[in-house]
């Protein structure tokens, strides 16, 4: 199942960040601010353990999403870039590389050895309680916010996605006497 | 030296000089009264204990409610010192107040479902009819035309399908459309010979008053993202166009009334900064809620009142009510395809009006919400729910694949629920009473509630559930649970504490919404119900609010 732009647009009004449709969307992260290359790869590589396979599209959903997501919120960005740390101190302890660099199956050790998997997401908790936060949870909103998402769960219309305005029937319009 | 707020330079809160009414809260009835009497050409103050709430911010809000990280009462920003309160409730009986109720502009209409219906007849007169409660002293005709009114106000969407109500005029805009669900209970229902009708919605079916129409966001409670849902911060900001001036984070600390204890002087609130003011008016109106109107009459305790303001009755704080509900799940084979929206679209007053006194009224309502939102299990790395995580406080540990399973399981598109609005009866030991063991931050005892729910609605929950059983037998769809008559809740509607009566020795306010005992001093709240049936008060709290300020209006024009 296909990410699209529609589904980044969903998801990113779901974060209460301004975006039309026709916004233009961002998935490279500038050189400023703590989000650059690597922390984008990083939530990637994250987002390739914790969704589900049947999802296609997650490096561009991904990258568009959260560029846009920290933009304007230093704080917000700062938490994230600092769980990637977090989590690439991890990984080069035990695997000797970052989080992005290990292959799709070591990396899911990784958070499940880090019991990330288990972890209370905390955004001022310990290592592993942010990572489950601004990674991992933050990722999981993202699609579960989208249309795309909610087609995946089975259900029309997930909570927090503007499904768009609906049809009205029945009942009268005039506000006329009647009895 | 005025401090500052959190957000740049503290607004002037000083009282206002020569004001003809003070209202203390700014929820749905201190708007609209605000709104009637600034409309009139009245100096209205209007006083709210919380903020206001930034427009900028309510997808922030929405993100807290939908993420299981943060707590609900996070979203509208309620709890801590400020909303402290004690309770005794017995074995099966719970209550969160802080989830419940929302202190800031706009008040609790800011997370509530937006069912927006009238009471029948019957609810008016449940003493003479059934020898049950008390009688108002008011009948349905006398605040039909208030309804009509209030449903204009906060723009209500409804069908004039519902055989059970006597309306003058249409709601005005037309009903939101059955959902598929629906249309299974129907189907059910007229086999039975159930009639069933549309549910009134203080929620845009289209574009009104310059708020958008419902996009389905599928959040009405706690937080409408779109502003089609109707609350009470519409008519704050309206009545602040006509001239009413509204000083937030401003909780009213007392009421202060002249030497022979006949009518109200001032009303003394505090500032973030600490300061105490006190705002002078010719009349003032109380519109805190159930819980906060009583509580601010019994701070108001004096040597002519010495058990609370208003209250030579000795009813303050007393008959505290609710509706109840109990609801029955069932699993059907083909998808429901009850989502698109986040709220009941069909209901059934079939069972609301009654011959016996008990089994009492029932409300039936085919819900028609997602039962488990896909975010919030696959946040909790599949958990159901989130009570499931305050059971269990290690999260879930499923991700990917294992993850979507749970999820799909969670949210399954099988699951159909039918849930009974019940009419409670008061008690008068029910009741909200200050508990001086604890103080606020401003070193106010805290409100302490004891409530119960007495047989009539254990008889009643029994009814609905047989009815309700047998409907879905008629669909043929397999019943999963049924909820217990005896384990209740009190529900988000506080009612009953300075309840409305002829005799001013049984009651606090008469008719007009006037306090017996202080002739300037008006409540405009939920908090005046005898009785509510088994619905949602808000509609009739907007009535009476606009009826109350037509009788204010009168007295200062007079």
């Amino acid at each position: 199942m296909e990410l699209t732009r529609r589904d980044v647009l969903a998801a990113l009004a779901a974060t209460g960040v301004a975006v039309g449709t026709g916004a233009v969307l961002r998935s490279e992260p500038g050189d400023d601010g703590p989000i650059g290359d690597h922390e984008v790869a990083t939530l990637v590589a994250v987002a390739g353990v914790v969704y589900p396979s049947a999802v296609e599209g997650v490096e561009s959903f991904v990258s568009e999403y959260s560029v846009t997501r920290v933009r304007d919120r230093p704080t917000y960005a700062a938490g994230v870039a600092d769980a990637v740390e977090a989590l690439d101190e991890y990984t080069r302890d035990w695997y000797d590389e970052d989080f992005a660099d290990l292959d799709a199956e070591t990396r899911d050790r990784a958070l499940s050895g880090m019991d990330v998997d288990h972890a209370d997401p905390d955004p001022e908790g310990s290592e592993r309680e942010r990572i489950r936060y601004y990674l991992v949870n933050e990722l999981l909103y993202a699609l579960f916010t989208t249309p795309t998402g909610g087609e995946l769960a089975g259900i029309e219309n997930p909570q927090g996605t503007r499904a768009g305005p609906r049809p009205t029937s029945g009942g009268r319009t005039d506000g006329g006497e009647r009895r | 030296m005025i401090g500052r707020d959190s957000e740049g330079e503290a607004p002037d809160r000083t009282p206002s000089d020569h004001a003809d009414v003070c209202v203390v809260g700014a929820g749905v009835a201190g708007g609209l009264v605000a709104h009637s009497l600034a409309t009139a050409g009245h100096d209205v103050v209007i006083l709210d204990a919380g903020p206001r709430f930034e427009r900028s911010k309510v997808m922030a809000r929405l993100e807290k409610a939908l993420r299981p990280e943060h707590d609900r009462t996070d979203v509208w920003e309620m709890g801590g010192e400020r909303d402290q309160y004690t309770k005794s409730l017995p074995d099966g009986i719970t209550a969160n107040l802080n989830l419940q109720r929302v202190k800031g502009i706009g008040g609790t209409t800011l997370h509530w479902s937006g069912g927006a219906l009238r009471l029948h007849e019957k609810d008016f007169n449940m003493q003479s009819r059934y020898g049950l409660a008390a009688d108002w002293p008011i009948d349905y005709a006398d605040l039909r035309p208030y309804y009509a009114s209030a449903e204009r106000e906060l723009g209500v969407a409804g069908g004039d399908d519902n055989p059970f109500i006597s309306r003058e005029q249409d709601a005005p805009m037309p009903a939101h459309p059955n959902s598929p669900s629906d249309r299974l209970f129907q189907e059910a229902c007229e086999e039975l010979g159930i009639r069933t009708h549309s549910f009134p919605l203080a929620i845009n079916s289209e574009v009104r008053d310059g708020r958008s129409q419902c996009v389905g966001f599928s959040t009405c409670t706690p937080v409408c993202p779109s502003g089609a849902k109707y609350s009470g911060d519409v008519h704050v900001r309206q009545a602040e166009s006509a001239g009413a001036r509204v000083i937030d984070r401003a909780p009213a600390q007392s009421i202060e009334h002249d030497d022979d204890g006949t009518s109200v002087v001032a009303v003394e609130y505090a500032t973030p900064s600490g300061e105490v003011h006190r705002q002078t008016a010719q009349q003032f109106v109380i519109a805190c809620g159930g819980i906060e109107t009583p509580r601010l009459l019994l701070l108001s305790e004096s040597d002519e009142y010495p058990n609370g303001l208003a209250n030579r009755s000795g009813t303050v704080g007393k008959y505290l009510f609710s509706d109840s509900s109990v609801s029955v799940t069932a699993r059907i084979d083909e998808t429901a395809n009850k989502t698109p929206i986040g709220y009941t679209t069909m209901c059934s007053d079939e069972f609301y009006d009654h011959d016996d006194p008990t089994p009492g009224t029932i409300q039936l309502r085919f819900d028609n919400v997602d039962p488990q939102s896909p975010v919030e299990t696959a946040l909790t790395g599949g958990h159901s729910s989130r009570e499931q995580i305050y059971k269990e406080p290690i999260y879930g540990g499923s991700w990917g694949d294992a993850l979507l399973d749970e999820t799909q399981h969670a949210t399954d598109n099988r699951t159909i629920r039918i849930t009974a609005g019940l009419e409670t009866i008061p008690h008068a030991d029910s009741t909200v009473t200050l508990d001086r063991s604890k103080t606020d931050n401003h070193g106010n005892p805290v409100p302490h509630i004891e409530f119960d729910i007495g047989p009539h609605v254990v008889e009643t929950g029994e009814r609905a559930i047989e009815i309700m059983k047998e409907i879905m037998d008629t669909i043929g769809a397999e019943i999963t649970s049924i909820s217990d008559p005896e384990s209740q809740r009190l529900a988000n509607h506080h009612n009953g504490t300075t309840r409305m009566g002829s005799d001013p020795s049984e009651s606090v306010v008469n008719a007009s919404l006037q306090t017996h005992d202080l002739s300037n001093l008006w409540i405009s709240s939920s908090s005046v119900f005898p009785t509510s049936g088994a619905t949602a008060p808000t509609l009739t709290i907007a009535a009476l609010s606009l009826k109350a300020a037509d009788h204010i209006d009168n007295k200062l024009s007079s």
